[in-house]
């Protein structure tokens, strides 16, 4: 048996208790990788796997109907009734959630057409002095608490009489006193919110790939006879596809999620969202069947997800 | 250095109108005080079918005059003329010429003929027709059956002549090459070299080659321009480039020189003016030289092993030094740190304007 020695040869002039654990270290690459990667990857198995689990576990469990709360008692009630179309409850269910993945699908769009000229300037127009102001300015947004966002856009949607009006200024919110029109509380503001608030998750991921698109192939297409637009189309758009895949997943994602937000600049009016008819269902207090809610859009956002690996979105992360 | 076979003359491929006229060309870069002047003031002219190297060290300006024939950047002052017209305000998608580019530039997401075939696609070339012609070109730059492939599954080399293709496919005016061999390794170069200059010959297009290296503008070209600071020192064939330097920055940097300032040109040759004389000129003598020769006595400092020939450096004792390329059996009687002689004819001795031999900075 053999000691390992350092590198160089010279004596460990480390601490004592460190010279220990160099000398259990040395040459040890699996150990050395599994102290790195050990702590973080538990964490992320009871955080984020875990609690997905238990979500699908608490589906399982039976409703006490007089007590109305989760017993430990097995049961595919709750899943087979919120997968029972022909269920009136479940039926109810169906229009918020094809809305929301509606409003997912939309505001994704929009977040694609503003982010690519956005980012567009800013990554191969923008002089250099201005790129990183730029960049602070689109990474702004996301500085600001979520809940303050929500009501930011009801005070600016907020229509005439409503409760954001300014002292003198008119009687409506931001947009009603400074412009004399706004969209009101609604199906607009809601997706005018949403688009703002995911907006930067859109923009940065077509950014970078912007980045990464050498300058030479924008030259090689212009020297090839193509003109702006259609080098647009046909160079810089196919090359983009996976950064938009990858930003895409962000803003969808995201938009299935929320809920809190959408009601907000909806006045608290109409259950728009499939996340407030999950949070009505867990207030009814029913936790079990809202649960088994939550896995239809587990099943759209997996769906999503495979669509997308096959449009390269996980090639360049 | 390879002479190449024909250095001859660089007017024997012009017809017609000039395929490119470069009139007072400038271009600044920023502005205040981080101005920086990448070309100074450029006049040109290239013939027709000329095989023509901009030559010069990286910062000198050439890849920039390159670009504002291609049209990718515009000039902040002066003129360029394709076939007699100007284009100088004309963007790159309506000028008649095609660019090689240094990182090839292939389009990743398509195959290989589609790459070839764009430049027609968007000129609406029929189907049939672009596809023949563009596969006809994939023959001729040995790449036949490589069309289906994507650019990332082929090598330096096979990328190197797809581009070459996809712009050659266009018969264009002119065809710009931007260091288009520097990515390739030694003996890939050395074939691309000849390969390059043979499908010149075959298509009859007007070629502008930039390159730093001077091996590879000496052996493809008609003529040569050599760039230091944004200016031109030198146009003139290989062979008056190398054989008959016009500066001591031309001298120096095609080829290795030894540049003798006036005052030792002066008590060695009579004449007070700077002289270069290329290392392979000079050779070491044991007797006497006739008068026609000029000789020096020196002190070997350092001998490098170059192959066939040894590079021997002398010093002269005045804190200056010769470099004397000698056969490697030659040196006999040679050690470091001991006497020689060394001596050349004054006819390989030629007067050169005294430039600015440092290199332009990085822009």
């Amino acid at each position: 048996m053999t000691e390992p020695v350092p590198a160089g040869g010279g004596a460990d002039r480390s601490p004592r208790p460190w010279r220990a654990a160099n000398r259990a270290f040395a040459g040890r690459r699996r150990l050395g990788v599994g102290a790195l990667l050990g702590p973080p990857l538990a964490w992320m198995l009871v955080v984020y796997v875990g609690s997905l689990l238990l979500l699908v576990w608490s589906s399982l469990y039976r409703l006490d109907p007089v007590t109305q709360k989760p017993t430990h008692e097995f049961t595919w009630a709750n899943l087979r009734s919120a997968f029972a179309l022909w269920d009136a409850d479940t039926r109810d269910a169906i229009w918020p959630f094809v809305r929301t993945v509606g409003v997912a699908l939309l505001v994704t769009a929009i977040c694609v057409m503003i982010a690519m000229p956005v980012a567009f300037f800013v990554a191969k127009v923008a002089p250099r002095w201005m790129r990183r102001g730029l960049i602070v300015a689109m990474l702004m947004p996301l500085w600001a608490g979520y809940l303050v966002k929500g009501y930011a856009w009801r005070a600016m949607v907020s229509p005439a009489g409503g409760r954001f009006a300014a002292e003198g200024k008119g009687d409506g919110g931001f947009l009603e006193s400074v412009f004399g029109w706004t969209p009101g509380y609604g199906r607009v503001a809601i997706v005018v919110a949403l688009v703002y608030l995911w907006l930067p998750y859109m923009i940065l991921p077509v950014y970078a790939g912007l980045e990464r698109l050498p300058p030479s192939l924008l030259d090689a297409a212009g020297d090839l006879g193509a003109r702006p637009l259609r080098t647009f189309r046909e160079i810089i758009l196919p090359m983009l596809l996976p950064s938009v895949a990858a930003g895409s997943i962000f803003t969808f994602s995201l938009t299935l999620g929320d809920y809190i937000v959408p009601q907000i600049v909806n006045n608290g009016e109409e259950r728009f969202m499939f996340g407030s008819t999950i949070n009505a269902t867990l207030g009814a207090p029913n936790q079990p069947l809202a649960a088994a809610y939550t896995l239809w859009p587990l099943v759209i956002i997996v769906l999503y997800l495979l669509a997308m690996k096959r449009a390269g979105a996980f090639d360049n992360l | 250095m390879t002479d190449s076979v024909d250095t001859s003359s660089g007017d024997d491929g012009i017809r017609g109108a000039d395929a490119i006229q470069l009139v007072g060309l400038r271009k600044t870069f920023g502005a205040g005080e981080h101005r920086v002047t990448a070309v100074d003031g450029v006049d040109l002219t290239i013939g027709q079918g000329e095989f023509f190297s901009l030559l010069g060290p990286s910062g000198s300006g050439k890849t920039t005059v390159l670009r504002m024939i291609a049209g990718f950047e515009s000039p902040t002052g002066g003129a360029i003329l394709l076939d007699g017209v100007d284009v100088t305000s004309a963007p790159a998608y309506d000028r008649d010429v095609n660019t090689v580019f240094q990182d090839y530039a292939l389009f990743p997401h398509m195959s290989v003929l589609h790459n070839v075939e764009y430049g027609l696609r968007v000129k609406r070339v029929g189907r049939a027709e672009r596809r023949r012609r563009a596969e006809e070109m994939l023959e001729k730059v040995r790449l036949g059956d490589f069309g289906h492939r994507k650019p990332h599954q082929l090598s330096g080399g096979q990328r190197q002549r797809v581009a070459l293709a996809r712009a050659l496919v266009n018969h264009p005016k002119v065809l710009l090459l931007d260091e288009p061999l520097g990515a390739l390794d030694l003996k890939l170069r050395e074939e691309m070299q000849v390969e390059l200059k043979a499908i010149q010959r075959d298509v009859g297009i007007t070629f502008v080659f930039v390159t730093h290296d001077q091996g590879e503008a000496l052996s493809m070209s008609n003529r040569i321009a050599v760039f230091n600071h944004g200016r031109i020192e030198q146009v003139g064939t290989p062979r008056d480039i190398y054989d008959n330097p016009a500066t001591s920055f031309v001298a120096g940097f095609v080829g290795t020189s030894n540049i003798i300032p006036a005052d030792l040109s002066g008590r060695l040759m009579g004449i007070e003016a700077v002289h270069s004389v290329r290392p392979e000129r000079i050779r070491i003598v044991h007797e006497a030289t006739a008068d026609t020769e000029v000789s020096v006595d020196g002190t070997v400092s350092d001998v490098q092993y170059l192959g066939a020939d040894c590079r021997v450096r002398v010093d002269l004792g005045d804190g200056r030094h010769l470099l004397a390329n000698v056969p490697s059996d030659g040196l006999v009687g040679v050690a470091i740190g001991g006497p020689v002689r060394l001596a050349w004819s004054r006819y390989a001795a030629y007067t050169v304007a005294d430039t600015d031999t440092s290199e332009g900075g990085d822009q």
